[in-house]
């Protein structure tokens, strides 16, 4: 395999954050708004592995690590909470959980 | 024996207390000789040392260094307590005059409310009347100073549930208070100046450093003036001491006999030789002091109220004392502190003995004919107005009053006017004491009497007559006797003068006039009552009088100069100017938070975009700038 050049993975993960934020800022579903996050946290992550690559260091591959950890534990708290709105709320709307306005 | 010296302040001090921690739980005649011993043996300490120094100390001072206060680079002032002449002069009038005004108290308050306040505050100020003529160096003596300060507010707002009481309390507090500045401000100026505050020496540094009539000698010893006119209640800080006849008859005896007005001149004695190199002060001394002792003199002819007669006699009397000192007669000004206090102590003493009986009655003219009702007390107060207005020959009063106008005319500071002025002040002082004496004790008796002087109240009565008469006979003017003993004692500390060689006519003006004073009241007050009704009667009579009964309206002009503009400032600022600036602050953070609050939606998806847009900003700061 030929080497890919360090632009195309940045341009991708740049494409796959922006993605990420259009889903998390129009979906009113929680549930794909965790999974926008998700995308966002990947793009995140490719952009750390491109660079490592770029660089030639394990660096980058060590701090996907990282994020896909975090990410495991963000999304159980995530689901958590999903759960526990949906019970007093009766929808996955995110509007509708507006009560900290007050 | 000399080194229980730092008993003398520590056994008042520590009456107060253990009179403050358990006085209100203990039993009246407990709290009352509590604070009568502990004062009393500071007394007999007082004696002790004072025999010890005198007879078997080689030196002239005994200096007693216990700690240091507070020790920062050059500066370390340290509590020690140093005894000279002068000291022990005023440590024994101080312990024993108040010793004897508070075995006076046991009796006289003994109905009162606050029994053991009374005699913790009292011993308070006794302890710190201690303290500020012990002291060896300016710091501690100023807090002496301020202690008696503070004491003299409690006292004569003693009966506080009366509005007025507090009122005169916080007026003496506030008047002298304005003299304590300009005194801590010379504090300063001599650190400054001279590196140190222990006086002695202060003063060595003083001569050295400093030249006669330099800015900085004259500007230190104005300043210390100012503190001791304040506390003396002279020109033009006097308006607070006729008013401090609210509080209890035994404390304006405290007051005026032996703490307090006399800190003043104990100031000026102590640090003359700073004063002495700034002669347009002296000057100043010597002229506030006469014209503080005629006015005062005059408004005293026309007080109603017995205590109010007796408080302008004080201003008058210690206006004596700043005349001695002006001139540099030095001695002689701490003699007639010594033959005053013990006279106006007993008169104090007398008018209370005279007030508690008739029932709270101080005016003199409701009074009349005790002489035959309290024929003890009379001829106690009798012995102590001859004493005050000077008679000749058998008064201490007329010992000390001679000695100073005699300074007065010889002395190369001093000269005729001073003279005049001093031997019109004497003549005035035996007519407004002898006024005193026919209008309470002759004449028709008005009102009865209710309640005699018991036994506790007796004896400092007569021990104090005896001391008015005896205590003259220390130093007598040359042609009677030339007894020297105490300006040869003093004067291991204060240089006496050169005598100047005096006529005939001076020497017998002083008896003269003080006799001439008591036949003119006896006129006036006693044998033609007509005659004084129809002068007070015309209208510039009337006016004059009630001009000089206010006290020459020092009290009106001070009200429209100070108090009213001030007041007025104060509510003009009612809203405060300056907060005005961080109100405004409030204002807008108040409002900004508000706006800010707008974008709290509870819309999570809002939060995300304004994260985004946020970071968008911020990155395309970075990446633009």
């Amino acid at each position: 395999m030929g080497q890919i050049p360090t632009e195309h993975g940045l341009i991708l993960a740049g494409l796959l954050f922006i993605l990420g934020l259009v889903g998390l800022l129009v979906r009113r579903n929680v549930i794909f708004m965790l999974l926008a996050v998700e995308i966002m946290l990947n793009a995140a992550g490719l952009a750390f592995v491109a660079a490592g690559a770029r660089w030639n260091q394990p660096d980058g591959q060590v701090m996907f690590i990282f994020v896909l950890t975090m990410a495991a534990a963000e999304v159980s708290v995530g689901l958590a909470l999903v759960l526990l709105l949906y019970q007093e709320f009766k929808t996955l709307d995110a509007d509708a959980a507006s009560r900290l306005r007050d | 024996m000399l080194d229980l010296l730092w008993l003398i302040p520590a056994l008042p001090c520590a009456g107060f207390v253990v009179l403050v921690m358990v006085g209100s739980r203990l039993s009246r005649p407990i709290a009352a000789s509590l604070g009568v011993i502990s004062v009393g043996l500071s007394a007999a300490v007082a004696l002790l040392v004072g025999v010890d120094f005198i007879w078997f100390w080689p030196e002239n001072i005994y200096a007693q260094r216990l700690w240091t206060w507070i020790a920062v680079d050059r500066f370390t002032p340290a509590i020690g307590f140093s005894l000279d002449a002068l000291s022990l002069v005023m440590i024994l009038v101080v312990s024993v005059v108040g010793f004897l005004i508070l075995l006076y108290s046991a009796g006289f308050m003994i109905r009162s409310e606050g029994y053991s306040r009374f005699f913790a505050y009292m011993n308070l100020f006794v302890g710190s009347m201690l303290t500020l003529v012990m002291a060896d160096n300016l710091l501690l003596l100023y807090l002496g100073w301020e202690g008696v300060g503070l004491c003299s507010y409690l006292l004569i707002g003693f009966w506080y549930s009366d509005p007025a009481n507090g009122r005169a309390a916080i007026k003496a507090f506030i008047v002298t208070r304005v003299g304590d500045a300009s005194m801590a401000v010379g504090i300063f100026l001599i650190f400054v100046s001279l590196g140190t505050l222990q006086i002695q020496d202060a003063v060595q540094r003083a001569q050295i450093t400093w030249a006669v009539g330099s800015g900085t000698a004259i500007a230190a010893s104005a300043l210390l003036l100012g503190g001791a006119l304040g506390k003396s209640a002279q020109l033009p800080l006097q308006t607070w001491l006729p008013d401090a006849m609210a509080g209890p008859t035994p404390v304006s005896a405290l007051i005026h006999a032996a703490t307090m007005v006399t800190a003043g001149v104990y100031l000026i004695a102590r640090t003359h030789v700073l004063f002495t190199l700034a002669p347009p002060v002296l000057t100043a001394i010597a002229v506030i002091g006469a014209i503080t002792l005629l006015i005062a003199g005059v408004s005293a002819l026309t007080q109603h109220d017995i205590k109010r007669v007796l408080a302008y006699s004080t201003i008058s009397q210690v206006g004596y004392m700043f005349l001695a000192l002006g001139v540099g007669a030095w001695s002689a000004a701490v003699f007639h502190f010594v033959t005053h206090a013990c006279f106006k102590a007993l008169l104090f003493l007398c008018a209370g003995v005279v007030i508690q009986g008739l029932d709270e009655e101080h005016n003199m003219f409701k009074m009349g004919g005790l002489r035959r009702l309290i024929p003890g007390t009379f001829w106690c107060f009798l012995v102590g107005a001859a004493s005050l207005s000077a008679l000749p020959i058998v008064t201490a009063g007329f010992y000390s009053k001679d000695l100073i106008l005699m300074e007065a005319w010889s002395s190369q500071a001093g000269g005729g006017w001073l003279w005049l002025a001093g031997l019109a002040g004497a003549f005035l002082t035996s007519m407004y004491a002898f006024r005193m004496v026919f209008l309470t004790f002759f004449g028709e008796a008005k009102a009865t009497f209710h309640k005699r002087a018991d036994i506790t109240m007796k004896i400092p009565l007569v021990i104090l007559s005896a001391l008015s008469i005896v205590t003259g006979l220390i130093e007598t003017p040359r042609s009677l006797g030339n007894i020297t003993f105490f300006s040869d004692f003093m004067e291991s500390v204060l240089p006496e003068l050169p005598a100047r060689a005096l006529n005939a006519a001076v020497e017998i003006s002083v008896p003269l006039a003080s006799v001439i004073g008591l036949y003119l009241a006896y006129l006036l007050f006693l044998r033609r009552r007509g005659w004084t009704e129809r002068i007070s009667g015309t209208p510039a009579g009337s006016l004059l009088h009630a001009y000089w009964f206010s006290g020459w309206g020092f009290d009106w002009l001070y009200d429209r100069l100070i108090v009213m503009p001030f007041v007025r400032a104060a509510n003009w600022n009612k809203e405060d100017v300056i907060d005005l600036g961080y109100g405004a602050i409030a204002w807008v953070s108040t409002v900004s938070s508000m706006a800010l609050a707008l974008t709290q939606t509870g819309k999570i998806r809002w939060y995300a975009a304004a994260i985004a847009l946020g970071a968008l900003l911020f990155m395309g700061i970075v990446v633009l700038g």
